[in-house]
């Protein structure tokens, strides 16, 4: 591994860094192009354009128009079959520099060698995610989200791994690892191995969710540390959003991971010449697989980066969850058989409640869930119109409008149709949610465990136990407290106190109006599923519940 | 400038004899359907001195070649018996590339006056010609064999057209004598056959990936039967390629690696590059202008593209040293003719590069349709070597490397879609020419387990529906024969044609996995392309995922299962199922025979 070893290309990469430090604007398309083609590369660029459903406040885009620059290596040994990819994102100002630096000195340094057997693919994506999910989609020639983009002239075959830089400065303290992918998706776990045995080897700091390993297991703070970085995962992965750029490539079957340069006050520096032989290995380990990365885990959380919890260990406990639905349901199905009995006994009680009592909650939860995932983004232009408030506002604030207008609406309304509620009408009604609860999360469960393990903590306890007999203030209290809604601002309050970065409650009011905002336009942008599972499926099946508590 | 001029009228003479020689016209038989709009416009073009006749690199090196052997010849006949007249040609031709690398492209040809298919008569006696090749030739009737090994993927998009295209991996196309009664059964043996020859895993080659092309691959010797029956194609795109498979292809060389171009072949130094292909082609020629006789062919080549880069030199520079490690010292003693060139077209007064040490000779060619200029140093002659006694050329690179080319035509190909399920094939082809409309004949040879829905094939070129004037599917059968799909599409001109088909992932029984299944299974096409000059292209081979179970998994549920069944399930079927019974003493004698009788009877037995 002699990557920069020798003064030259040390000196070279050095003056690549003072060059890019100098403020650029936008991104300097035509400037990659030279550089990459000196390098030997075959060069190629996409323009894409997309406009946003509404403007994102966080990133301060609405119309967004940019420029993907790549550059193939070809590789000697093979027939343009396979290929990695190695992605930095160039975004405005210089927060990303390095990372374009630190790709372009790789570049020139792998051209100069034979054993390359894939072809390995430099992407520089302007606008993060948006410049990423419009290669992608160039890519495959797919198009899933809309995007306008122009196609690709230059393809590599099939994309085996990718791995996406994002370094702030020339030197580091130490290096993040991000594996969390849109929908919750992870790469194999051998990638995150591959990571940390270089970091071993190369003596750098690694981290995962920023937090550094302990050694003290078997110590309650030890214990605590692993717990909160696990803590932090699940968390991440709930939100089903992708945190680098790594993220999107997961739905093609490319494992994908972020490496992130973090550079904090420690003294303990680290030199890019160091991320420089770290990516050169793990690039050649890529190179050298004959298959796919196949033989680990895909689904795991990690408490630090060198153990993990599999499959086996975290589902059991999400299964425990889901079977009290099913007990609960069980018994509930019993009961309902009982009564055939009482009536011959000559209690006047109708046999069966009519088809209508049960399908009309259901089917008005529904059309709120409907007008919750619909209306927002539709609505924007007349609640900007009517309200002074901007567009972004205006979206998050008639979501939750909408979702508070829902806990008037729907209770009692089979009255309209069938009178008063029955005994019998209110166990049909809640065998039938209990029932559709216990699916709704174990086929979340299945794709995104964290989601699933989250709303299932939440919403279990409560639907398994209410009743119409119950105090109504107390319970309806306790139900709103439970809701979806307010699930996430807990995660919200969680996730800042995980992070060491606590909030106040106005902050944190603010952060939750934002994760919706985010929520809505990640569904919009990149497909991510939280949004709509939540607002078209979780949030109608709630509302069944709350339901039961007003009857008759 | 007297050279040049001299070089040029060399070129007339050349063309002529080629126009005169049938076996040539043969060979541009299928070109000539199409030639007749393009004549009119390489007149214009080249002032009418070529007579519109395009040909390609190698019909034009073989005219040399029969030039050199009209006066090689006066003094091989008094050398060798008349019967069968055999004789030996080697050639380097050596293209500096705009992207700064280099591509030296190796020919032998052997050519032989004899028949071996002839009745009655059998060839014993070997000179120049391979025996281990001859004897193949007339066991199984082989009227043309093509093989290619190479490795890596030539880059249109940089180098331009090769000399000869070949796939990646390994190729092999056959053509049998239409005397031969079973094909399948001669075509099973002959791979078998040459996989040991060439030590390649030819022997992989079943009616699972043989197809029978219908008009893509016409013989490139004489005779003009075109019966696709006695045709057989194949590749293997995961063949690699590697000095076991050069070092018998060296064999067979009537010199072997020990004189002459072949000492440049070490085998370190042409897999060090970025491009490397090897093939032998074999075809029967005539003997003689007025074609009474047949002769046989058997042409060598070796390609190989150097890659400025990975030299490790940052100085652009080449010489023969650099690239092969040697220098040459003399030309085979066996060869008639042995020459270097060196193409000189784009640098005609030595602005792009220099060339050290210069020659007087030029000769000039047309290949692919543009005529090229070529610097020609003969090694049969000393003063070649110079004092020194080894002749090392050497090419200084003085400008700098040009942008990516726009080649004519070229080709991709790619999957498009996600997912384990459906996915859709895209074959896109490019005409860059400003006002020409081209004829290409598309071959597609897919793998029985994409499961093509060939109603879905749309061929649209400037976002318009192109339909192909010609169409020959041939579906696949599970486990038997892959999909064949030719089309002869227009190409207009300055456009891009992007021909899709929707496939199917199918299932496959878990013994059929290759055995690095999580590495995809590939297919490959070759895209043929035609016009006047008779150009081939192949695309990339494609890497296609298929649903593969996790092979680890089912081994552990099997030995779990098993466990489970034959120790707890047995134990308890047994327990439950079994009925206890007192063993009673066996009933006495008389009351058995009264059973006996009874059962005789019909009668209802005794307990």
């Amino acid at each position: 591994m002699g990557l920069l070893s020798d003064p030259n290309r040390r000196k070279a990469l050095t003056g690549l860094l003072t060059r890019l430090n100098t403020p650029i604007c936008g991104m300097p398309v035509e400037w990659l192009v030279k550089a990459m083609q000196s390098r030997g590369l075959e060069v190629f660029t996409q323009s894409f354009s997309r406009k946003l459903p509404f403007p994102d406040e966080n990133k301060e885009r609405y119309m967004v128009r940019g420029t993907n620059v790549y550059g193939i290596l070809r590789a000697p040994r093979a027939p343009r079959t396979e290929a990695l990819v190695i992605t930095a994102p160039c975004s405005p100002g210089n927060t990303n520099n390095q990372a374009v630096a630190l790709l372009l000195a790789l570049a020139q340094y792998f051209r100069n060698q034979i054993y390359w057997a894939k072809d390995i693919i430099f992407l520089v994506n302007e606008h993060d995610l948006i410049g990423t999910q419009a290669w992608l989609e160039g890519y495959h020639h797919t198009n899933i989200t809309g995007m306008e983009y122009s196609p690709l002239q230059g393809r590599a075959g099939s994309i085996q791994a990718a791995l996406s830089l994002e370094l702030s400065s020339d030197v580091i303290t130490s290096l993040d690892l991000v594996l969390e992918g849109l929908n919750g998706q992870l790469p194999n776990l051998d990638l995150a191995n591959l990571f940390y045995a270089f970091c071993q080897k190369l003596g750098v700091l690694c981290t995962i969710q920023g937090k550094l390993q302990r050694n003290d297991w078997d110590t309650a703070e030890g214990y605590t540390h692993a717990a909160q970085t696990m803590m932090l995962m699940v968390l991440k992965q709930a939100c089903g959003r992708s945190w680098g750029d790594h993220g999107l490539f997961l739905r093609y079957h490319i494992e994908a991971a972020s490496v992130r340069g973090i550079n904090s006050f420690r003294h303990y520096k680290t030199d890019a010449t160091t991320i420089g032989r770290l990516l050169e290995g793990m690039v050649r380990k890529l190179n050298n697989l004959l298959e796919r990365l196949h033989q680990s885990y895909f689904f795991y959380l990690l408490p630090s980066l060198s153990r993990f919890v599999s499959i086996g260990y975290y589902m059991p406990a999400f299964g425990l969850l889901a079977v009290i639905l099913l007990l609960r349901a069980l018994d509930l199905w019993v009961h309902l058989g009982a009564p055939a009995l009482a009536a011959v006994d000559g209690v006047t009680e109708p046999s069966s409640p009519g088809v209508l009592t049960v399908l009309t909650p259901v089917v008005i939860s529904h059309l709120t869930g409907v007008a919750l995932y619909l209306l927002p983004v539709h609505l924007q232009e007349m609640a900007v119109e009517h309200f002074p408030v901007s567009e972004t506002e205006a979206v998050v604030l008639t979501a939750i409008a909408i979702y508070t207008a829902g806990l008037a609406l729907p209770h009692n309304t089979q009255r309209l149709l069938s009178g008063e509620g029955t005994e019998q009408g209110w166990k049909v009604l809640k065998l039938t949610a209990l029932l559709y609860l216990a699916v709704l999360l174990g086929c979340t469960a299945l794709i995104n465990f964290s989601l699933g393990f989250i709303l299932a903590v939440t919403l279990v306890p409560i639907t398994a136990s209410i009743t119409p007999h119950m105090p109504k203030a107390l319970y309806a209290v306790v139900m709103v407290l439970l809701s979806p809604a307010f699930t996430i601002l807990y995660c919200v309050f969680i996730y800042q106190e995980l992070i060491e970065a606590p909030v106040s409650v106005s902050e944190g009011w603010m952060l939750f109006l934002s994760v919706i905002s985010q929520g809505i336009l990640d569904h919009a942008l990149y497909g991510s599923l939280v949004y709509p599972l939540l607002a078209l499926f979780i949030y109608p099946c709630w509302l069944m519940f709350w339901n039961i508590l007003f009857w008759n | 400038m007297a050279a040049h001029r001299c070089g040029l009228s060399l070129v007339c003479i050349l063309i002529f004899s080629s126009l005169a020689h049938p076996s040539s016209c043969d060979t541009l038989e299928k070109a000539n359907d199409n030639t007749a709009e393009k004549r009119s416009i390489s007149e214009v073009n080249t002032d009418g001195s070529v007579a519109g006749e395009a040909l390609n690199e190698r019909q034009w090196q073989s005219t040399d070649a029969e030039v050199d052997r009209s006066d090689s010849t006066t003094h091989s006949e008094a050398l060798t018996p008349a019967a069968a007249r055999d004789e030996f040609q080697e050639e380097l031709v050596i293209r500096p590339l705009h992207s700064g690398d280099i591509y030296a492209s190796f020919q032998f040809r052997t050519l032989w006056d004899t028949d071996f298919l002839q009745e009655g008569q059998k060839v014993s006696h070997y000179r120049l010609f391979p025996k281990s090749l001859g004897q193949v030739l007339s066991k199984f009737s082989v009227r043309e064999l093509h093989i290619s090994f190479t490795q890596g993927f030539w880059r249109t998009m940089q180098w331009g057209q090769p000399f000869i295209p070949s796939p990646p991996g390994a190729e092999l196309w056959v053509w049998f004598h239409d005397t031969v009664s079973d094909v399948d059964g001669n075509w099973k043996e002959l791979t078998n056959v040459l996989s040991g020859i060439f030590c390649a895993s030819l022997n992989f080659i079943d009616l699972t990936n043989t197809v029978q092309p219908s008009a893509s691959f016409k013989p490139l010797g004489l005779g003009n039967a075109t019966d696709h029956r006695f045709l057989r194609y194949a590749t293997l795109p995961r063949e690699i390629v590697c000095t076991e498979n050069l070092t018998p292809w060296k064999k067979l060389l009537p010199c072997g690696s020990k004189a002459g171009l072949a000492v440049l072949m070490k085998s370190e130094k042409l897999f060090h590059s970025s491009f490397h292909s090897q093939a032998v082609h074999i075809r029967p020629i005539c003997q003689d202008e007025q074609c009474s006789s047949k002769a046989w062919e058997l042409r060598q080549t070796l390609n190989v593209v150097f890659d400025l880069h990975t030299s490790g030199q940052g100085k652009k520079e080449w010489s023969l040293f650099k690239m092969f490690s040697r220098t040459l010292t003399e030309a085979c003693p066996l060869a008639s003719s042995s020459k270097v060139y060196v193409d000189i077209t784009d640098n005609p007064e030595g602005e792009l590069f220099e060339l050290s040490p210069a020659t007087p000779l030029l000769g000039q060619a047309v290949v692919l349709g543009d005529r090229r200029t070529y610097s020609v140093y003969d090694l049969s002659r000393a003063e070649t070597f110079g004092q020194l006694r080894s002749f090392n050329l050497l090419l200084r690179w003085k400008g700098d490397s040009g942008d990516m080319l726009r080649p004519l035509l070229h080709a991709e190909r790619y999957v498009a879609g996600f997912g384990l399920q459906t996915g859709e094939i895209h074959t896109v082809i490019y005409n860059n020419h400003p006002y020409r409309a081209f004829p290409v004949l598309l071959m597609d040879s897919v793998p029985w387990y994409l499961q093509l829905y060939i109603h879905t094939l749309t061929v649209t070129s400037k976002s318009r529906d192109n339909k192909p004037s010609y169409i020959h599917y041939q579906p696949a059968k599970d486990r038997h024969r892959p999909h064949l799909l030719e089309m002869l599409i227009q190409l207009p001109p300055h456009s891009m044609t992007e021909v899709t088909v929707q496939f199917e992932r199918a299932l496959l029984k878990w013994t059929e996995y290759t055995p690095d299944p999580n590495h995809d299974l590939t297919s490959i096409v070759p895209v043929k392309e035609e016009s006047s000059y008779f150009v081939r292209v192949y695309t990339e081979p494609l890497l296609v995922n298929l649903p593969t179970p996790d092979f680890s998994m089912p081994y552990n549920v099997i030995c779990l299962t098993c466990t489970v069944v034959a120790v707890g399930y047995g134990s308890f079927y047994n327990l439950l199922t079994r009925t206890f019974q007192v063993d009673e003493p066996s009933p006495p004698l008389s009351k058995r025979l009264a059973n006996l009788i009874r059962r005789m009877r019909g009668v209802p037995l005794l307990t």
